[in-house]
């Protein structure tokens, strides 16, 4: 019954990986490709407030971010600080600040520009309105009050 | 000459896995996949004169939300008025009417009333029609100077949920199906239907004098 006989030792038949790499380029590709580079030192401490009927902000191109909150380093106190563009800045220089970053876009794209305004949950609103009221005067209309899902 | 056909030598690839391992890794770490979430508002231009500031809306028009620096909310209209001590009575717990409930109640006006906004016949285009709305009306959300963000949000966040809900409603009741399945023609249709008027006035300190 040499049909079935099991003593011929079989060989596991070996895996060809030759097309691991090709699959691991792909992945690699669309990683390299959906990242952010840009990654700006936050200054300030800013845990968001919750809101459950939050919108995804579509394109971060269009997206300008404010930071507002206690500064990180705790010798500058605990007062309320803006920050902008990598530094500490005061309301008034919002104006530039948005000149700036709509320079940067395109034509068609200014108009689509949103402001992201990232502040703590417990800042005073006094705060806020002065930036809504810089934005306003700086034509910056388009705003989002940046907030999580309560879930996460 | 007898031209020799050498042999290119072979590549070794092996390592090319590795590599593009390494790199995927790096990307991996590096990528930063959560886009930022928002309450989206739109700013009123800024004031071209100085009479420019304030403009009059009637008084049944108008719904206001006011937010003091205990960060206590009064909602009232001209029908009545609801004060909620937290966070927790917005969302309606403690038996209060809550503020979704009643900037809906406002903004639709099912019952005609005088003292809610008035109706006007509009003409929204098939298949929603010619239906009675409250064009003219006014969220306005008050805050003073001391109010934290957090309070802020909480309403701005309600009043949100509140014509949310409408909208889900509408396309439910015209389109038969959910507000995100429709094609954006339609949904631009319900936000014509119910469009987000809310109005963010500048603080006043209510707590100063």
């Amino acid at each position: 019954m040499g049909k079935f006989n099991k003593s011929g030792a079989r060989e596991m038949p070996e895996m060809n990986t030759s097309s691991m790499p090709d699959i691991v380029f792909a992945i690699l590709f669309f990683f390299m490709v959906t990242t952010t580079m840009r990654s700006e030192e936050v200054l300030v401490r800013i845990k968001l407030p919750t809101a459950s009927e939050v919108q995804k902000l579509e394109k971060k191109s269009l997206v300008s971010y404010i930071n507002i909150g206690a500064p990180m380093d705790t010798r500058l106190g605990t007062g309320t600080q803006m920050q902008l563009n990598d530094r500490f800045a005061q309301v008034f220089e919002i104006q530039d600040y948005i000149a700036q970053e709509r320079a940067s876009m395109s034509e068609a794209d200014q108009q689509l520009m949103t402001v992201s305004i990232k502040a703590d949950e417990d800042t005073r609103m006094q705060y806020i309105t002065d930036v809504k009221q810089a934005l306003r005067q700086a034509y910056a209309l388009k705003i989002s009050y940046s907030a999580r899902s309560p879930e996460n | 000459m007898a031209k020799s056909q050498r042999k290119v030598p072979a590549l070794n690839a092996s390592s090319m896995a590795d590599i593009s391992f390494l790199l995927l890794t790096f990307f991996l770490l590096v990528s930063n996949m959560d886009v930022d979430s928002g309450l989206a508002r739109r700013l009123p231009p800024p004031p071209q004169t100085e009479d420019d500031t304030s403009v009059e809306v009637q008084r049944r028009n108008l719904l206001v939300v006011l937010v003091n620096a205990q960060n206590e909310t009064m909602v009232q209209n001209q029908q009545n008025s609801e004060w909620y001590a937290n966070e927790a009575e917005l969302r309606g717990a403690g038996g209060k009417v809550s503020l979704k409930d009643k900037v809906k109640e406002f903004v639709l006006n099912t019952s005609n009333s005088n003292e809610l906004p008035e109706l006007e016949e509009v003409d929204f285009g098939a298949p929603i029609g010619i239906v009675p709305v409250t064009a003219a009306h006014v969220v306005s959300i008050q805050n003073d100077a001391t109010t934290s963000y957090k309070a802020y949000i909480a309403v701005q966040n309600e009043v949100v949920r509140a014509y949310n809900e409408l909208r889900e409603e509408g396309a439910r009741k015209y389109f038969n199906t959910s507000y995100s399945d429709l094609t954006e023609d339609q949904q631009r249709q319900i936000n014509e239907l119910y469009p987000q008027r809310i109005s963010e006035a500048e603080p006043k300190n209510y707590g100063e004098n």
